[in-house]
């Protein structure tokens, strides 16, 4: 906290306007009416008068339909192995890079790049590559019949946009890892190379117990970002358009898909407020569990 | 190190070779297809050699999404978004760490919960919304003093409804908060005495103290701003307000006939281009955005 401070009633007040005036209206706003819209349904025949409060029947048709489910099945198998896969794939690179070979900079000058593209891309890009007409897959499809087809069977649509998500996000996490490693005291593992420990053993009984604050902060990120981000839309929406047969139609996809192909704004409401929950027990979940186990300097 | 570890480090280059080569290689392959034939493209092994039609591939690309207005509406929108974005993140960080009243915590708390929510869950109603911005002021201002205002305020298809709620959000106050508090309190105090008052302050020494930080968050929100998909995707239906992003769906492969990927492969290149320089040159500042933003 600050010793000095301004004294003044309207200049705070003149200086928050302008984002208090954007939340309200872009957020806070918003967020009111996806309660209503969700507890509430459109008069038959036509917008004109009140909106018809139903209590939890929107939330319970929702329960029902089993496209729901499967959406939340899709996107806990995107979210969880997308997560997975990336960290453990940007730890490895952090670890590599920190050894400070000759030329690592080189190396890490280029791993931050496909952050830059953004998911729709990435998707084209990946459509393209690991089609199974052309581009790589094509030569193995050649030999072996069948063997590779994301528009036909649904696990290889999952791998497609799991590929897609990992090959983007690895190089933010290494970033952050990287910046962890460098940050705990060469002297440390000087000292443990010293009493005769291999870097292999060094990373597992001092650089990865360090590294806990970043690891448990990135995992919070990429949890939430894999499951409602907006790469997560974009990536699905330009590859496999939520298919084939529903296989990778994530919630966020579903939900936009509900409330502008379907125009049923109080399921999509209701549909939000589930991800909504959903992100706060995950949250809540890592923090709970994950963090007692964090090394905290 | 202070150790010999030969095995080690055939490893480890090893790792990193395959990592650089994961990175590239799907680079390599866009851009050789983006110059090759329509025949080429479909040809089964795929060659890792650029062809020959690079500009007739790019031309027919720029045309066919109209890549000239959209990367044009692209830049105005990520300058918006950027410039703005600053702005009042600056200023309101400035009003949550130099003044103290009980309304400083409220407002940093109703920013801190914005956090919560990305905008791909809250996209439907902020959609509603922006179809009709005076709508909660129209609310109030009905059940305040009982007169029916017909003013209408639509933001779709419009530069502020591309920029405003983007704006919005609060990932660069907590990056200047953060900044402002390492500021010496010295400082502010020195400039009290010399009879200095906030605005003053704020304008002549606590900007350019930050403008270290103002390049690296500007260089993240453009590329941010520039790589918003759905958003955009929702809210225009008007072509003429379609930004570079939302230009890949105009840009997916013809049906009839060999799928042209090069004409696709092209304009995606294209459209990744700007974010990939800002990466690659200003990567410093990049990464150190990166960084203080999410601490």
């Amino acid at each position: 906290m600050k010793r000095v401070v301004f004294k003044s009633r309207w200049v705070p007040a003149v200086a928050a306007l302008p984002q208090l005036l954007l939340i309200f209206l872009f957020f806070y706003w918003p967020a009111v009416s996806v309660m209503n819209w969700a507890f509430t349904l459109e008069p038959a025949f036509g917008g004109a008068g009140e909106r018809i409060f139903v209590g939890w029947e929107n939330f319970t048709s929702v329960f029902a339909d089993t496209q729901y489910w499967n959406s939340v099945r899709v996107s806990l198998i995107f979210a969880c192995s997308s997560t997975f896969i990336t960290l453990a794939l940007a730890l490895v690179l952090a670890l590599a890079v920190d050894r400070q070979l000759k030329g690592s900079k080189f190396f890490r000058f280029f791993y931050i790049w496909p952050y830059a593209l953004a998911g729709p891309a990435v998707g084209t890009a990946f459509l393209f590559i690991l089609s199974p007409e052309r581009g790589l897959m094509a030569i193995v499809n050649a030999a072996h019949p069948d063997f590779w087809n994301p528009a036909k069977y649904g696990s290889h649509a999952m791998i497609l946009i799991i590929t897609c998500f990992v090959w983007k996000w690895v190089g933010y996490c290494f970033i952050f890892l990287l910046a962890g490693l460098q940050s705990i005291p060469r002297s440390l593992t000087e000292a443990a190379a010293m009493d005769g420990s291999g870097p292999l053993r060094r990373a597992i009984d001092i650089q990865i117990p360090m590294l806990t604050p970043t690891l448990f902060l990135l995992l919070i990120l990429i949890a939430t970002e894999s499951f409602v981000g907006k790469d997560t839309y974009g990536i699905v929406d330009r590859t496999t358009y939520g298919g084939p047969n529903n296989a990778t139609n994530v919630m966020v996809f579903n939900i936009v898909a509900k409330a502008f192909e379907g125009l049923d704004y109080s399921g999509a409401a209701a549909q939000s407020l589930m991800v909504i929950a959903i992100i706060m027990v995950f949250t809540f979940v890592q923090f709970r569990f994950v963090e007692r186990r964090v090394h905290y300097r | 190190m202070i150790e010999k570890t030969p095995f080690a480090n055939i490893v480890t280059y090893a790792i990193l070779f395959v990592a650089l080569t994961l990175v590239l290689v799907p680079f390599w392959i866009v851009i050789c297809a983006s110059t090759q034939s329509v025949a080429q493209v479909n040809a089964v092994p795929f060659s890792f050699v650029p062809g020959g039609e690079m500009l007739k591939n790019y031309a027919a690309a720029w045309q066919r999404a109209d890549l000239g207005l959209a990367l044009f509406n692209s830049f105005v929108m990520a300058g918006l978004v950027t410039s703005g974005k600053i702005a009042v993140s600056a200023l309101s960080a400035f009003a949550i760490v130099y003044f103290r009243s009980r309304w400083g915590m409220v407002f940093f708390w109703l920013v801190f919960m914005t956090l919560m929510l990305p905008l791909e869950v809250r996209v439907v109603p902020t959609y509603n919304i922006a179809a009709d911005a005076f709508q909660p002021f129209r609310l109030l201002i009905q059940t305040l003093t009982g007169i029916e205002v017909g003013i209408d305020w639509n933001l779709l298809n419009t530069y502020s409804g591309l920029t405003l709620p983007l704006v919005a959000t609060a990932t660069g106050t907590f990056l200047f908060r953060q900044f402002f508090m390492t500021v010496p309190d010295e400082l502010a105090e020195a400039a009290r005495m010399d009879g200095s008052g906030p605005w003053r302050f704020f304008v002549d020494i606590l900007l350019p103290l930050s403008r270290t930080n103002m390049l690296a968050l500007a260089t993240i929100l453009f590329a941010d701003t520039w790589n918003q998909y759905l958003w955009p995707r929702l809210m225009v239906t008007d072509p003429s307000y379609s930004t570079a992003m939302t230009a890949l769906r105009a840009l997916r492969p013809s049906e009839n006939g060999l799928p042209d990927w090069n004409v696709t492969n092209a304009g995606a290149l294209i459209i990744v281009l700007p974010p990939l320089i800002v990466v690659a040159v200003l990567q410093r500042w990049f990464v150190r955005g990166l960084i203080a933003t999410e601490k």
